[in-house]
Formats: C-alpha cells, structure tokens, sequence
C-alpha cells in the first residue's frame, strides 16, 4: 500500500494502482471517454488529466495511465485541470457535433457552445476502444485507427466490407458516443457504415437478431474454431 | 582481420596515417556529403576520379563527409607533396577542368582557394605538419585559423567530418578512432564508464537536455537481463541536418559511442533509427556496419573480450512524430508511430517490453571522445549547466549557411553576425528560430543571448536538435508562426485531442489573420489555447506545439495586431495582404518579368517600363525572383 | 498483376515471419512497385499473422507508403523552416501549375508525383527540391520547366 494525497485528504491505496483508480474507489470523481475497465488506458483523450506535483513543477497528466507512487499529490479538479478538460470538451463539440456524451459532458462544464466552427456531421471521438475490443477482446481485428492526424478515422482495410468482421457488435456496445451503430434491416445486419452484410436469425431466447450459421466467418463459426 | 590488442589499432593508425599523409603524388579530397552532391560535387569528382585513373602516377583521389562550408559547395581540398592543404570552394566540374589545367602549368589558382592548411591536428592532440617550407604563394593564402567563419569553432561532434573517408574504417581508426572502446573495455567497468559521462555533464543533444549519464544509469539499474540501446537519427526538426552530416561525413564515431553506451548499460543490441530521407547517410552506415564487424568492433565477443554487441538499422517511414522516444520504439516494432503515454518510461520498459536506451546521433558522437580525452576535458568546454560543444545548422537569411560547432554560451551575435557573417539580403535581422516546431523565435533585442539549454528555454525557445534559421524584415512572423502549425498539423500522428484538434482549430485561426480575417479576440483564443494543449497532450510533439505561437506572440504582438486590426501584413510576405508592382524609375523594359509570368499580366514592349495588371496577377512571385533591377516591389496593402 | 503478385511474394520470402517486418517489408514494395497494392495488404497479413486491419493501419499512417501508383518520377518540394522563409511555397505553386496537380498527385500522363516534404536536410542550398534521387539547390521558379523537361526527356530515354 502506498500513501497518497487527492484533494487534500490523505490516502492509503493499492501499489501499482492508476490514479483513476485510487481515485474513484475513494469517491472522486473524474470523467473518462477512452479509458475502459476491460481494456485499459490508452491515454488519448486527455478528458482524466489531473493535476500532480513531480519533481519538473506542477503538471498535469493523465490519470488513467499514471500509476501512483508514495507521497504523490493530486488535485482532480483545479483551475487548470478544469481549464484543460473544458478545452478538449469545446474541440470535441465542434469535431463531433452530434455526440450526446459530449454535450453532457460539457453542460457539466457549462460549456454549451464551441468557439471553434463545428464540423457539420461526426460521432466519433477516436478514443480507440471499438479497435481495442476488436483486437484484444474478440480477436478478430476487423477495423483500426487508419491514417494519421485530422485524417484519423476508425476503418476497416480499404475502407470497405471486410471478412475478418463476425458482426459480434461489441464495438457497437462498447463505443461511448454511439458512433457504430449496426442496423437490422430485414433479417440483414449492417455494420456502421462498413456494408459489411449478414443474414440474422431471431434469437429465440432474447428475440435479437444474430448473425446466421450458415455464412462464413460468423460468430458461431469463430466460436468453433476457438473450440 | 580481427583487432584484438591496442597493436593492432597501432598498425592500423600507423600504416593508414603513412598512406594518407606521406604523398608522392597530387591528391584531392572531394567532400561528397549530400549538400556537395547537391551541388554538383558528384560531376567534379567523377572527372577526378577519370583523371587519377588515366594519370595513376600523379593524382591521387579520395572523398570525404562534409566539413560545414555547405554555401561554398562543391568543397575540394588539394595538396602536393610536401605542401600546406588548400580548401578550394565552389569548384564544380568547369572550375575543376580549369584547375588541372592550371596545375599542370603551376597555377596553384590562388584566387579560388578559401584557406590553407597547415597543420594536421588530431582530436588527442598529436599534429602532423603538413608543409615542411610553406612557399610565398601558399603565404598569401588565408590560413583556416585567421578565417572567420572558423573562428570561434571547435570541432568534437565533427571532429573528422571533411577529413577522413567515411566509408574507410582504418582512417577513422588512423584520426584516434575506437581507442575510447579499447578504454572502456580493457580498462573500466560499466559503472565507470557511467560515472565519467556523468561527470562530463554531457546532456541529450536531442532537444530536451536530459543528462545522457544519469539517462544510462536508469537503464543499467532496471531489472532484466535484456537492455536495448536506440540511435535517434530520426533528424525531423526542419532547418537542421547535421545528424545527416555526422552520419555521412563520420557514422563511425556514432557506432563506437554506442558500443560504449552497450557496454556501460549492460545492452547486446542495438538500433540505429535513421530517417528515409538520408539515403546517403543509410549507404554510408551499412559500409561502416560492415567493416566495423569485419574488425570483430561489432558482434560476438567484441575486441577478444566477453561483450558482445550487435547494431540494426531501422529505417524510418516518413513521420516526423517518430523522433519522440515512445512512438520511435513503436514504429521499430512494426505499428503506428504513436507515442505512448508515460511512465513507464523506455529505461524500465521500452523496446518490445525491455529495458531501453535512447541517444541521438549528436550525443553518441560525443561519447568517445569524452572516453578518450577524460570528462574534465570536456566539462571545461561551455557554460556552467550546459557543457561541451553544439552543432548547430545556422540557415535562413544569413550569408554564411553552414554547419558550425561552436562551445555551449556562444552567443547568437557571434554565431549570426562574426560566423554567418551577417544577413545574406539587405534586409535588416528580425529574429533567430530555434528548436524546431517545439522551439521559438528570439528577437533582435536578445541577440546577445548566450545559446545554451537555459538560456534558450528562459527565453521561450528551446535548444532543440540545433537548427538556428535566421530570419530578416522580410520575414512575417504570423507566417513563420502559420508554417509551423502547418508543420504540425500534418505531423501530429492523431492519437490525443489537444493535439489533433487543437493545432488543427489553432491554425485555422492563424490561417484567417494571414487572410487579412482576424478578429480582435483571436488573439486571446491563441493563448488560451496554447496553454491547454501544452498542459493536457500526451506528448512532446503535442506539449511543445504552442511554443512558436507563443514565442511570436511574446516578442512580435504588434505583427499580430497589424494583420488584425489593419489587416496589413508589415513584412509584406502574407499573399492575401500583398500586391505586386512594377516600379517605373527602375524597370529597363528588359521584359525578364513579361516571360516568367505565368498569367501574363505583365506587358510592355522592350526597353520601356512594363505594366503589371493586377486583376491578372496570381501574386506568384515570379517576376519579383528574376528581376535584376529591383524594380518589382511586393508591397503590403490594406485589405478593405 | 501476376507480375505484381509475383514480387510482393519475393518481398515477403526476404523478411522473417515476424510482425515487426512490417514497415522494411511496405518499404521494398513502395520502392519496387511504387504503392503498396490491396493483395499486398492481404498477403503479409497472413505471411505475418496479423489482421490485415494492423497492415493498412501502417500502410496509412506513414507518408512513405502510398495505396496508388505513383508517377515514374517523384518530386518533393522541401517545405522546411529554411525553404519556407526563402519562398519554397512559390516553387511547390510552380509546380502545380507546371503539371497541372495538386500536391500528392500524379500528372495525368503518369510522369511525375508532386510532394511536399519536411526538410530534407540540405538548408543551407534552400530552397530546395529533390527529383528521385537528385537534389537542387538554391532554386528559382524559372529552372523548374528545364528540370522537368530533363525528366521526361530521361524516361523517353528508357522507353526506346
């Protein structure tokens, strides 16, 4: 166990814990969009930085990736962290205008407008989780993160149908600004704007519909093959 | 042949340093870095090489790195038997034809020569006289040391660069090379080896500054008993390229700063991560490479004894945001250069998960010649935080253009006014860029700033990699400050907010004032701005993105304001906010202008002044480039 | 295309079987085949055994590589601090009007890529540009047409 400050009251954590976690097991709170439980920190939406004191002066970091160490100081909410968190809320407002998470978030801020010209569409924030569960959960490595900079975009290869997608929809479930959104069109399940196609059969126990035995590369196929 | 014993390295040096300086014949040295090449230094030397190879018996050729002298390239150094080495500039291919045939006739071509040479000296201090009797023609002949571009300089990074052959081992070897390898390992334990660069004081030559001994006790300490070392060539800072000449004009002195690194650290490979863009410099270390395992310097059982160290080159795919520690080990191992966040830092668990090292060209460089000469040797070098030397690119508006490595507190109006010898136009100085992207612009006011690491910083710049672009009048700051968001918009990999977004809304921004659309708070928003994202990125790329917004800010506010609340931009360099036109009194009606323009907006017949019509003109600029008489102006108006 | 499936197989038998081949490997096929083709994506995704997703991710991400053709001769106008405040923007213009393309494209009759670059380290010549393998210094607007025409004359040169 190690002894660490928030906000003024001392504390005794796990070692090789984050600051997040210290943090929310004592009761702080501090917002999270690319950080994940089943997956862990990525460290790209800098929405978690808090304020620590290190040796170079005051800084902020970003508290899902930092691990906490003996004496460490943090402050969760100060002017400056609360002046970069509004930062990063007004930019994703104007790139992604119609994510609802957003305009909570900020409102929570009191942020309601963008200084910056928003785009005229866009959801997706690039946290990165619907790559990382494709990859390091399910194991099928359908999309990533492609190009680079204000290209960046969430994609499969040559941005079109791809096989290596088994329609399990937890890039769906797991994306926080509902960006993928996979349609059921009659008994046809359509990823996001990937094309990718599949026939669906009515789950008698849940009444869902999930992907169909029969074609290639579905899920229960996949499962097999784990088997 | 596998050298051993310090014999061995004896032979070599003794043999090398007969064949090189004990000439019967003429012999040229051709300096055939990249610049050179540029330049037209492949012509001059194939036509030597031709006349060697036809006259065996009285010329002899050979080629060298890049001694600095980059704006008199193609650079030729000549010397007869028995005679002072003369420096010969600008000599391309016509002026080299011209010259052998002077020589024949014993025209030495004074008039051509930039300095001589009289003796050769070795960085431990041995010399050897190259002219016996220096005859009265040589006399007249500036020497290098009474010339200014070299006064002031001191050469340790680029203590063979324009003197040796990079590509022959045995004259790195004959110039003192790998004795510092035969010190570490015959006669220091790692620890030792650590302790003596502490007390160098050497530190990163990268761009932060971290102290390179300490930096290597980190990863010697972490656990694991595999430890990998780095060579940052990843050279992206724009305005900088003397890694490129290290590695072209010397790669060996970086191969054996590392195996002493590999020694001191406890690691058994290493990689050398050296950007695309320097093909020659890539060629030359896959020579060096090679010849240094010849020699068993490289591989199993190093020099006989029981280290064993081993080099990779990784060849970097076109992004500047690989010269961040993180995201270089990334793109080693085959992903997306991002960086990643940090602790853990590379020294616990860097390169695939180990232990790892990472030093920039500069800095390995410097590493055998602290070893050779002692730490104390070094650390009397500079100012008192910052030892040794620096090299530094010095470009831009400035006569001289050219590598120089000069001690640590020299201050800029040496550098620019005694070494660059002054502004290359006749425009005035405004300010100096250094540090790259992440770095700033330092005003005239500052010119007597003392160039070390806080200096720089408590100015609002930073060392950076070493490029120093020299700016004049008719630089417009809010464009410099536009370049560089430019720069790092396409530069930034994407992964964090700030930085993605952030320079990308900062830019647009910028974008609008060059426009001549800037809005009175705008300049507010910038620094608003620049703070969040230099507090919340996740790297340095995205941490230091604001520094020249906020450095131009700091020193040039009234540029800001004049594109925003005059909309004029004062350098007349913003196109929006510029106009060009011909001026009567001036033109000869040479019609130069009439051909180039691409619109034809310029008219008018021979020998009377033109006309430039400006709902035609696309403000190219064009005829302001050809005009020999001044008569174009490109003058800033006042946008309505 | 067969020729093509062809070399990408002899690029991959170079390398081992390891995910951090990836790059070397794009590298000797941008420079062999002048883009990285889709079966390429495909065919070290399964030679490296990893998801053709991580292929194109880096086929992306990295300027190096580019997913179409390009031209026979690459241009890249050095758009570093040095170039840029000697007018290397009015040469890459030049250019652009010269072949008619904007930056990062090929001219229609597949001779010349036009690319800006972030310095090529020869500042001291700025501004300057780099056809293939050749570097110019200290260049002015007016070479440009010359420079180009000694590239084409040089793949006429070829083709007989």
């Amino acid at each position: 166990m190690v002894n660490i400050n928030i906000n003024g009251q001392d504390l005794t954590v796990r070692e090789n814990c984050t600051i997040l976690e210290a943090a929310l097991i004592n009761g702080f709170y501090i917002p999270t969009l690319c950080y994940h439980e089943a997956l862990g920190f990525y460290g790209a939406c800098r929405i978690c930085v808090v304020e620590i004191a290190a040796p170079r002066g005051q800084i902020l970091v970003a508290s899902c990736a930092y691990p906490v160490s003996e004496g460490l100081i943090v402050k969760t909410d100060s002017e400056r962290v609360i002046n970069a968190r509004k930062l990063i809320l007004e930019l994703l407002l104007a790139d992604c205008p119609d994510a609802e998470i957003i305009k909570i978030m900020a409102a929570r801020y009191g942020l309601i407008e963008t200084r910056f010209p928003p785009e005229e569409e866009g959801k997706c924030i690039l946290c990165g989780i619907c790559v990382r569960a494709c990859h390091n959960l399910v194991g099928a490595g359908a999309i990533s993160l492609i190009k680079r900079g204000k290209n960046k975009a969430v994609s499969p290869p040559y941005e079109s149908v791809t096989s290596a997608c088994i329609s399990c929809g937890t890039c769906e479930t797991m994306c926080p600004t509902r960006a993928i959104d996979i349609k059921v069109f009659d008994r046809i399940k359509s990823l996001h704007e990937y094309e990718g196609r599949f026939h669906t059969q009515r789950c008698n126990i849940c009444s869902k519909y999930h992907v169909d035995n029969e074609k290639p590369g579905s899920v229960n196929n996949w499962i097999e093959e784990l088997q | 042949m596998l050298i051993k014993e310090v014999s061995d390295l004896r032979n070599i040096s003794q043999k090398t340093l007969n064949e090189m300086f004990q000439i019967s014949k003429i012999k040229f040295q051709v300096g055939s870095a990249t610049c050179g090449l540029a330049t037209g230094a492949g012509q001059t030397l194939s036509f030597l090489r031709e006349l060697s190879a036809n006259q065996p018996d009285k010329y002899i050729v050979d080629e060298v790195g890049c001694i600095g002298l980059c704006f008199k390239e193609p650079i030729v150094d000549l010397r007869m038997p028995g005679c002072s080495r003369i420096y010969y500039g600008d000599l391309n291919i016509y002026k080299a034809e011209k010259l052998v045939k002077s020589l024949e006739e014993g025209d030495i071509r004074k008039e051509w020569v930039l300095y001589r040479l009289d003796k050769e000296k070795f960085i431990n201090e041995d010399e050897i006289n190259l002219a016996s009797d220096i005859s009265d023609i040589y006399r007249e002949i500036t020497t290098m040391e009474d010339l200014n571009l070299f006064k002031g300089q001191m050469r340790i990074v680029m203590r063979n660069c324009g003197r040796i052959n990079p590509e022959q081992i045995d004259q790195y070897i004959a110039f003192g090379g790998y004795k510092g390898l035969f010190k570490v390992l015959k006669e220091m334990s790692p620890d030792e080896v650590i302790e003596e660069i502490k007390a160098s004081g050497l530190r990163g030559r990268g761009g932060a500054g971290f102290p390179t001994g300490l930096k290597w006790s980190f990863t010697r300490k972490a656990e694991g008993s595999k430890k990998y070392i780095i060579c940052n060539a990843d050279e992206g800072d724009p305005g900088a390229y003397m890694d490129r000449s290290v590695l072209e004009g010397d790669p060996h002195s970086v191969i054996e700063g590392m195996l002493i690194g590999a020694y001191a650290i406890g690691a058994d490979e290493g990689y050398i991560y050296v950007r695309a863009e320097y093909p020659l410099a890539i060629k030359r270390l896959k020579i060096a490479i090679k010849q240094a395992r010849e020699y068993g310097l490289l591989g199993q059982k190093v020099l006989g004894t029981d280290f064993s160290f081993d080099l990779k080159i990784s060849m970097g795919a076109g992004a500047f945001v690989c010269g961040e520690e993180t995201a270089l080990i990334a793109s080693i191992e085959g992903l997306p250069g991002e960086p990643r966040p940090r602790p853990p830092f590379p020294a616990q668990s860097g390169l695939f998960g180990k232990p790892t090292n990472i030093n920039n060209v500069e800095t390995w460089a410097n590493i055998p010649v602290i070893i050779a000469k002692g730490s104390k040797f070094f650390s009397s070098i500079g100012t008192e935080k910052s030892k040794g030397t620096k090299v530094f690119s010095l470009v831009g508006k400035v006569k001289n253009t050219m590598l120089i490595e000069v001690p640590m507190g020299t201050t800029i109006s040496e550098i620019v006014y005694n070494l660059g010898d002054g502004m290359s136009d006749k425009f005035e100085f405004k300010a100096i860029q250094t540090g790259g992207p992440s770095g700033g612009c330092i005003p005239k006011d500052l010119i007597d700033l003392r160039v070390d690491y806080e200096e720089l910083t408590s100015a609002g710049a930073i060392m950076g990699s070493g490029g120093l672009i020299v700016m004049d009048e008719k630089t417009c700051m809010v464009d410099v400050a536009r370049f560089f968001l430019e720069f790092l918009e396409s530069e930034s990999c994407g992964k964090c907010v700030p930085c993605r977004s952030g320079i990308k809304r900062m830019l647009q921004i910028i974008h609008r004032i060059t426009q001549g659309q800037g809005e009175e708070k705008d300049i507010e928003l910038l620094e608003e701005m620049a703070k969040g994202i230099k507090d919340a990125s996740l790297c340095g790329l995205g941490q230091t993105a604001p520094n020249p917004i906020l450095t131009t800010l700091k020193f040039f506010r009234t540029e800001y304001e004049s594109h925003i609340k005059h909309k004029r931009c004062p350098a007349a360099v913003c196109k929006a906010l510029i106009e060009y036109r011909v001026i009567p009194g001036k033109c000869t009606g040479c019609q130069r202008c009439v051909s180039v323009c691409p619109t034809h907006a310029i008219t008018g017949p021979r020998s009377q002044a033109h006309n430039l019509d400006k709902s035609k003109c696309i403000k190219c600029g064009a005829c302001y480039e050809v005009c020999k008489y001044d008569a174009i102006a490109g003058d800033a108006i006042i946008l309505e | 295309m067969d020729n093509e499936v062809y070399i990408i197989e002899e690029i991959l038998s170079r390398f081992p079987a390891d995910p951090e081949a990836v790059i070397p490997i794009l590298q000797d096929l941008q420079a062999s085949l002048r883009y990285i083709p889709e079966e390429a994506v495909i065919l070290i995704a399964e030679r490296l055994n990893i998801p053709a997703a991580k292929v194109y991710s880096i086929a992306t991400f990295y300027n190096a590589f580019s997913l179409k053709p390009k031209g026979k001769h690459l241009i890249h106008v050095c758009l570093g601090t040095a170039c840029h405040v000697k007018g290397a923007n009015d040469l890459l213009e030049k250019f652009k009007r010269e072949l008619e393309i904007e930056e990062g494209e090929t001219s229609s009759d597949g001779e010349f890529t036009l690319e800006a670059v972030r310095c090529i380290g020869c500042c001291s010549l700025a501004p300057v540009i780099r056809v293939d393998e050749e570097t110019f210094g200290t260049l002015k607007q007016e070479r440009i047409p010359s420079i180009l025409e000694k590239y084409r004359a040089k793949s006429e040169g070829q083709e007989c």
